[in-house]
């Protein structure tokens, strides 16, 4: 019974503990559920899954199952950002602890009886559970507002070197407030369609009536939530890695005023899409999208001056070379900051360039082009969201030496690969005839399904060592079971 | 491997330890990894590859009668009224579209210019809404003839088809091209309504001929059909009701014809329809094809595209 409780409370009461739950159980669904799609559809293994686990697939609800599978692996990323947020900032004891709870609770349900009412029949009581899982996270946010508070006088700060007001009100606080507070708002642009379309499971996928001239409100509103939601997990990351790495100094002091702003702008432009400010609503979401994306360029000019600096200063006159390896020789740290670049490539960018050309170009192909340009670069969001997490996940377990180097490079190459050749998929028809494109869309599937693959691999090896750890007396989790990423913050 | 550390220039006075040899050589496995599959994507594509000929037995010039009545429309299955109409028990074929060209063009309804043939389309009203087109009234173009996917050809004289395409849909026509084929049998394009219930019937199903989807249903993305090579040109179009339960040369098809006899209404090309919705220059089309995945068969999936589009995946059916 010990060996039971003892890990039970590692797992469920400590912050490692508790992130290493929700990436397993990402993990988890992301190894099944990838099963039943791309490739692995065209392969039969689909049918072999759903046949073994005993899945009731209704065409007509393809739908409301994608959109609840989302929802069930958001809420697990959201538990995570969660954990790290309580862990790396000053709270009431009594807040980090019923956050934590309702958040683990609130994921869990939604997971669990989410997948098993939209894949496994329709049991109402699951979805009613499902619901439950969604409210309590809901809950989890509104009480971690509370306990963000920045204006309290306990985490007021003087330290020259973070960005705070004349009065002491530390803004890099503000930025996570501001994330929590807009986040919690944004969530309500989905629940209300979300009860309007859910109930009878009557939906519909954003991307499929993105072209039609005339939505309604409720429309609008989950377009509006589903771009919002991402974007603020990924604000709410950048964040996080800041303080990980311990952001400071100049950069530091222009960048969080710019987050807090950029962050504000841009939910008052996607809240504005359910408003007569619609016409305008993509205008303000630039000017918002700007300052958040120059802070986290802020970030990175920061972090890669300041590896660069640390790993040449035995050197005297270290060469640009010896700057550019002291900079890249720690992949776990570089890494995070890389994928925010490379995320302008696979993600930013395309935007961008599709809102730029979209009448010129997209808009003369069929909708279904449009549509893989659509979902490609969110999932490609996602997916660098998931990377940058087990990055700072590679430095918690306290990969050293080889293992740190193999680890993060892994996923920086697997995920670049993969991610890459999403883009150039994405936008194939700027260059190749539809009629002559197969041989490109193969080399492309092999080198995402090899990148992709891999990158599930290395993190099943690690679940793997991971669930042997915790059979060992004295394993590696008695370690973690007390520590808090505020003690691991760089120096 | 002593020798290979001591020809590396850049890597002389490094520790052993660091093995860069078992390093290099992973960086050399991955860039000839890389280089392959770069040398395998831009492998050529013959779009003239030959291509199995079957009978399928199916009449393309046959219609059926779809009765009048209430049916479950979309995906949510809203129940529609439809009146008695006629709809083409296959998609029109590549060799009935050479010989409404050669027809229209000798009575001078259509005209060959350059490599185009045009015909009139009398406009939509524009209503100026963000990202809609003006369709004036004008000549448009009904199909392009230099495009290497088109297997329609001209020879100066007359519209023939490329031998082995005869019963296959005609594809690469926009939807001008299809509306004006229609028109010019005293037809037209089927409205939405009409289409999703000539594909389905009254029960609600997804697919025209059930509720779910085998490969030997029908035509697309990689369902192993004889028409497709997945390492070269990728799917092609099969001839019009080849998924009828007969066996062509070993390739065993399922019977999948719609309640009302139709053939194709899932998959092979995507199907024009005569819809226009106001404010929106879109054209919409309905069936998926042979280079959609399955989820797109089901009925209700519409895509859309300007009405000047044309590709190897869309054809269009007529109604009366």
């Amino acid at each position: 019974m010990q060996f039971i409780k003892t890990r039970f409370n590692y797992l469920f009461g400590s912050t490692k503990g508790l992130i290493l739950v929700a990436i397993a159980m990402i993990g988890i669904v992301s190894a099944v559920w990838g099963m039943l799609s791309g490739p692995m559809a065209e392969m039969g293994v689909r049918e072999v899954v759903i046949k073994l686990l005993g899945m009731d697939i209704v065409q007509a609800e393809r739908e409301g199952r994608i959109i609840i599978l989302y929802h069930s692996i958001a809420m697990a990323v959201v538990a995570i950002e969660t954990y790290m947020v309580t862990s790396l900032l000053k709270m009431k004891e009594f807040y980090k602890t019923a956050v934590r709870v309702l958040i683990t609770v609130g994921y869990i349900l939604t997971m669990v009886f989410g997948m098993g009412f939209a894949y496994f029949g329709h049991n109402w009581a699951f979805h009613g559970l499902y619901i439950t899982g969604l409210s309590l996270i809901f809950f989890a946010g509104v009480l971690l507002c509370v306990a963000l508070w920045p204006w309290n006088l306990e985490y007021h700060i003087t330290d020259t070197n973070y960005s705070h007001t004349k009065k002491g009100v530390d803004l890099e606080r503000v930025a996570f407030f501001v994330t929590a507070v807009t986040t919690v708002i944004s969530a309500l642009f989905g629940a209300a369609p979300g009860s309007y379309y859910g109930h009878g499971f009557e939906t519909f996928l954003a991307e499929n009536v993105i072209r039609y001239p005339h939505k309604s409100v409720m429309e609008y509103s989950v377009i509006g939530h589903l771009h919002i939601m991402l974007a603020l997990i990924a604000i709410m990351l950048t964040l996080i890695i800041g303080r990980w790495l311990n952001f400071r100094g100049a950069w530091h002091k222009v960048a969080m005023p710019l987050m807090i702003l950029g962050c504000i702008v841009l939910n008052l432009g996607v809240w504005g899409v359910v408003t007569p400010l619609e016409p305008v609503a993509h205008m303000i979401i630039y000017v918002g999208a700007t300052p958040s994306m120059m802070a986290a360029l802020f970030l990175l000019i920061w972090s890669w001056g300041k590896f660069a600096k640390e790993g040449t200063a035995h050197l005297a006159k270290p060469t640009f070379l010896q700057k550019l390896g002291a900079m890249v020789s720690d992949p776990l740290k570089f890494g995070p900051t890389w994928q925010m670049l490379f995320m302008n490539f696979t993600t930013s960018g395309i935007g961008i360039f599709m809102a730029i050309r979209l009448d010129e170009i997209f808009r003369m192909w069929p909708a279904r082009e449009e549509r893989i340009e659509l979902t490609g670069h969110w999932h490609a969001l996602s997916a660098i969201i998931a990377t940058i997490i087990l990055m700072y996940y590679g430095d918690m377990l306290g990969l050293k030496g080889k293992v740190r180097q193999i680890y993060g490079w892994s996923i920086i190459f697997l995920s670049d690969l993969a991610l890459g050749a999403v883009t150039v998929f994405e936008m194939k028809r700027l260059f190749i005839e539809e009629a002559v494109q197969q041989p490109l869309v193969n080399g492309l599937m092999y080198a995402i399904d090899f990148g992709l693959g891999m990158l599930l691999v290395l993190l099943a090896v690690v679940m793997i060592w991971r669930l042997t750890d915790l059979f060992k007396p004295k394993g590696r989790w008695t370690e973690e079971a007390t520590h808090e990423l505020s003690e691991e913050v760089a120096k | 491997m002593k020798n290979r550390f001591t020809l590396t220039p850049s890597l002389r006075g490094r520790s052993p330890k660091q093995s860069p040899t078992r390093r290099g050589d992973c960086f050399v496995v991955a860039t000839l990894l890389l280089a392959m599959t770069l040398l395998a994507s831009c492998a050529p594509v013959d779009l003239n590859a030959p291509i199995p000929a079957f009978d399928t037995g199916v009449d393309s010039t046959s219609w059926a009668q779809v009765p009048e009545g209430e049916f479950f429309y979309g995906q949510f299955n809203k129940v529609e009224f439809t009146p008695t109409f006629e709809i083409m028990v296959t998609d029109v074929t590549a060799q009935q579209y050479a010989d409404f060209l050669n027809a229209a063009v000798a009575d001078g309804t259509l005209k060959v210019d350059g490599d185009s043939v045009l015909g009139y389309y009398p406009g939509d009203e524009f209503r100026g809404v963000k990202h809609e087109l003006e369709i004036k009234a004008g000549d448009w173009q009904y199909i392009p003839l230099a495009d290497p996917s088109q297997r329609v050809r001209n020879d100066g004289t007359r519209f023939t088809v490329q031998e082995g395409y005869e019963n296959h849909p005609m594809t690469m026509v926009t939807w001008f091209g299809a509306w004006g084929y229609c028109q010019y049998y005293d037809a037209s394009l089927p409205s939405e309504i009409q289409w999703e219930k000539a594909a389905r019937g009254t029960d609600g199903r997804p697919f025209p001929w059930g509720w779910e989807i085998q490969r030997e249903n029908a035509n697309f993305y990689s369902s192993r059909d004889p028409f497709e090579d997945m390492s070269s040109f990728g799917s092609r179009t099969s001839p019009v009701g080849f998924y009828n339960g007969k066996t062509y040369d070993g390739y065993v098809t399922l019977d999948s014809k719609s309640p009302y006899g139709l053939y194709d209404m899932a998959g092979n090309v995507w199907q024009w329809v005569g819809d226009v919705m106001e404010g929106f220059s879109d054209r919409f089309m309905h069936g998926g094809s042979k280079d959609t995945y399955d989820m797109d068969l089901r009925v209700w999936v519409r895509n859309s595209a300007p009405p000047m589009y044309f590709s190897p995946g869309v054809g269009f059916r007529c109604v009366r």
